[in-house]
This record gives C-alpha cells, structure tokens and sequence, in this order.
C-alpha cells in the first residue's frame, strides 16, 4: 500500500477568545479520505479546533497548512475555496432563508459538488420542502441541510461538529449512513463525537483532545481495547 | 364632489397624495436605515446628511457643471455611494466590535459636520432648484390637480423600493445579505466578503438617501437643515415598522406618509406629532414594531 497522501497539518495551534485562551498548542493530521475524530469533554477546545482553521477565531498563532496552502495566512473567506465545508455544531441553519436558499447559500467554489437530485436521494426528507423556512424543520432535518448544502459546494474535507447532537437514534443512522457514503466518495472528514459508539462506527483514526492539547490519538482498531483510557478522558 | 366624513373628497384625496409623497422619502430612506442597522448593527445618523448631500451635488451639478437633472439622478447617487462606502471603510469599520453607541456617536457627528460644512459653504437659505421640463405641468385628475413631478417621485421611489425588496426577498445576493445578517461568520466561513459585503451594502444605502435627495431638490428647498429636519421623523418610522425588516419599513413609510397627510386634514395642529404619536403606541402595544420580529 502506497503512503496516505497527508492534506491537513496543524502544528502548536494556539487561539483566543477575547482574554481566554482556549487552544494551548494543538497538533494533528489528517490523510487523504480518512474520517478522523476529535473526542475530548466539554470545553476540551474541539470545536474551537474547528472554528480556528475555519478562521472564524482570528486571534491565533501556529501552523496550519492544508494541502500545502497557509491557512493562518489567509483572510477567512478564503479557506472555503480550498475545499474545506464547515458544518457548525449549531448546524447554522438561517431562519431568515427558506431551505432551497439555504441550500444555494454557499457558492460552489470547485466543480464535483453533489446534484440537487444527489442530495435529494441521501436525504429524501430535504425533497419538496423548498420554501419551508429553514428552522422550521425538525432538528435532524436541519442537519442534514446543514450536511447537504456543503456537499453542493464541491468542498472534499468536511468539519463535522457534532451531527447527531440531539438527534433521534433513526435519524442518527441515517446521518451514519451518509457519512458512509462520504467516505465511499472519498470526502476527507473531521468529526467532533460525544457519541463514542457513533465515533467507532464511522470513524479510521481518533485523536483526544483535553485543555486545549491532542493528548493521545488512537486507530479504530486500537479504541476497543483502550476503552478503559478512553472512558477515563471522557469521564464517562 | 360627495363628502366625506364631512370633509370634500377633493380635499382628502389631495392630501392622501401628498401625504404618499412624503411617504416615499420616508420609504426610501428607512428602508436605507433598516438594511444598514440589520447588517452592520449601525444606527445610521448621517443617513439625513447623506440625503441633504444627495440634494446639494444636485444642485452643484446643475449650477457649476451644468448637468441637468437626469443625469444628475445617475451620477449623484454614485458619487454620495462611493463616499459612503470611503466612510464605511475608513471610519465605521472599526466601530463594529464595540458598543452601538460608537457608531451612532460617529454618525451624528459626522452629519453636524456635513451640515455645518454646507451651512458654511453655501448658507443656511434654501436654493431653488428647478422641476425639469420633461416633468413640468399638471395631471388633471377631478378631485385634484397632480403635478407631474409629485407623480414621478412617486412612481420612482415605489420602483426604487420594490426593486430593493426584490433584490434582497428573491435573488442569490438577498439570501448572502440576509444570512450575512444573521450570522456574518459563518458566512465567511462559506467563502464570502462579508466586509466587502458590508461596505458595499452601506455604500448602496447611502447611495439610495443621495437618490432621495436628487428626487427632493425639486421639490423641498435644498438647504444645509433638510436632512436633519427629515431623519428624526425617519427614524420614528423605522422604529414602528420594526428594524430590520425591508418591507415593513417601505411600507410603513408610505404608510405613516398617508396618515400625516389625513391628519392635515382632520386635526391640522396635530400633523406635525401624529408620527410620534403612533410611535409611542407601538413601542406600549409590539416594542419590535409592526414588522419585527420579536425576540
């Protein structure tokens, strides 16, 4: 088997809200295609994590190159066009857009984006449901908008924070079930979990995060065995 | 001519005319305010200035340039844009991050020194300014004699609003706009510039009050005072119709337009309060306005 291809790289990664300082020196990676997780409690600075490559926390310091490209260097509506999706843990769903709008909404940067009809077939509760105002559907149907409307973008590497948080366990599978179909497709993907059962069920590689550090990383093989640790880092 | 409600229907009618075109600059300029206050969480007290600029490079343009009206009404809301977009990009910027007061603070300030500039330069005395002559005469209507000019600014400040409601109800750039209001970050994250967005989206209101002007020379006397004398009762119109919603303020202006002009003529002495008034009974009965959205 050839060398994975490595896409994204962050090296001591420090970021501020305001005084506090959230990201105390993070480092990770990411290959081509793999769905990696970032597990850690509450306040451990995982979707922190998230929101400082997106650029949206500007106060930052430390490497963070994605397919050889700066990210720290680059004004924050440029990363969208590398082919990185965000998909916020509030799911960031407009109330103020209907959900065709709210689909359009970001523009396709690369070509290779998913179809109208593509979405519709992984997602047939988003059919039909054009002018219905986006908070208006139920919370699963939110995410998959949220999910749908990056993959319209052509983006390749996705952040996934937290999709099933608070969802019903059937809609729970079906948004296993697509990140299955991700992967098929090849779409590169960090996914921050509480739900470590939905982690191990999707995901290649795991990464702990705990005060604002990667303090351990793990394969998927590796977590059934250390999930002793793992329930200790948790505090399950 | 029958009565109505003991009043000649001649009388009423007129009034509710006159009323609509006052209403039309209330329109075109809280729907100005609405947009600025939703995307850059400005209250925009220069918005009055900006409108009062609008009117003088009219008449500069006429008087020292020698360009007539029609071209004045494309070029004027052009050169009072850009330089909103310049003020935006210079000053405003760096007031988002902290307190509304900021803002507001800058932008009255910024309107006394464009009056006092103006009140300098030219005088506190109204100019004339002509009614072109395309536009001069009068429609005969029965009930009242419309002067085509009142008529046109009707006309083309309904356009100029429904084609701003249109723009930002129904085209991709609307939904960026909106979305960007609700949450400018995660906006940015899709790939978007939003301060580039904002700048222009300032750029454009302002640039909308300088159309105003242009509409208004004509009409009111083009003076230093003009603008401050009109943003108060524009700002009591956005207040009722709810920030932040495009049509409610659009048509609250017309709207608040029509009921000043009964009020002249049911109860006169009261039609230079009866805004405010309504005002007072909105903030008691629905603090969010009549288009807002409470939260």
């Amino acid at each position: 088997m050839h060398d994975p291809v490595r896409r994204l790289e962050v090296e001591d990664l420090h970021s501020w809200y305001g005084e506090s300082h959230i990201l105390h020196g993070a480092s990770l990676h990411v290959n081509q295609g793999e769905i990696v997780t970032l597990l850690g409690r509450n306040g451990a600075g995982k979707t922190t994590m998230m929101r400082t490559l997106m650029g949206i926390v500007q106060q930052r310091k430390g490497r963070a190159v994605l397919d050889g490209q700066d990210l720290m260097a680059m004004p924050a509506h440029h990363v969208a066009r590398l082919g990185l999706g965000f998909v916020p843990e509030e799911r960031g769903i407009f109330s103020s857009l209907n959900v065709l709008e709210n689909l359009l909404l970001p523009p396709a940067f690369r070509s290779g984006g998913m179809k109208l009809e593509q979405i519709y077939a992984l997602f047939p509760n988003l059919q039909g449901r054009d002018t219905t105002i986006g908070t208006r559907l139920s919370g699963g149907e939110q995410q998959m908008l949220a999910i749908a409307r990056i993959l319209r973008t052509g983006a390749d590497f996705i952040l996934l924070d937290e999709p099933t948080e608070g969802l019903a366990p059937v809609i729970v599978e079906d948004i296993s079930r697509a990140l299955g179909e991700f992967k098929a497709l090849g779409l590169t993907i960090i996914l921050v979990e509480q739900n470590i059962r939905f982690a191990m069920a999707n995901a290649d590689r795991h990464y702990v995060m705990e005060q604002g550090r990667v303090v351990d990383e793990f394969s998927n093989e590796a977590l059934q065995s250390n999930m002793a640790k793992i329930n200790a880092y948790l505090g399950v | 001519m029958p009565d109505i409600f003991g009043v000649p229907a001649a009388v009423l009618l007129g009034q509710v005319l006159l009323g609509l075109i006052n209403g039309s600059f209330y329109a075109m300029l809280s729907l100005g305010l609405a947009i600025i206050f939703g995307m850059l969480n400005v209250i925009n007290f220069a918005h009055g200035a900006f409108y009062m600029l609008g009117a003088f490079v009219t008449w500069l343009c006429l008087t020292q340039l020698g360009l007539n009206y029609w071209a004045a009404l494309v070029v004027v809301p052009i050169v009072v844009g850009v330089f909103g977009a310049v003020v935006e990009r210079l000053f405003l910027r760096r007031l988002y991050r902290i307190d509304h007061l900021y803002s507001l603070l800058f932008t009255f300030g910024l309107a006394l020194a464009m009056e006092g500039l103006f009140r300098y330069l030219f005088g506190a005395a109204g100019k004339p300014y002509p009614v072109p002559e395309t536009l001069t005469g009068v429609f005969r209507l029965g009930f009242m004699v419309l002067p085509v000019y009142r008529a046109w600014v009707i006309l083309a400040s309904v356009l100029v609003c429904l084609l701003v409601w249109l723009v930002m109800e129904k085209t991709r750039l609307g939904a960026w706009l909106r979305a960007a209001t609700e949450n400018p970050s995660l906006v940015t994250a899709f790939g978007i510039n939003v301060p580039l967005m904002l700048t222009l989206t300032y750029g454009f209101c302002v640039g909308l009050a300088g159309f105003a002007g242009v509409l208004a020379a004509p009409i009111y006397q083009v003076s230093p005072a003009m603008g401050s004398s009109l943003i108060v009762i524009v700002f009591a119109v956005v207040v009722i119709g709810g920030l932040g919603s495009i049509g409610g303020a659009i048509l609250t202006g017309l709207s608040l337009g029509v009921i000043e002009g009964l009020t002249k003529v049911f109860y006169p002495s009261a039609s230079a309060i009866v805004i405010f008034v309504v005002m007072v009974l909105v903030l008691i009965l629905r603090p969010a306005g009549l288009f807002g959205r409470e939260n």
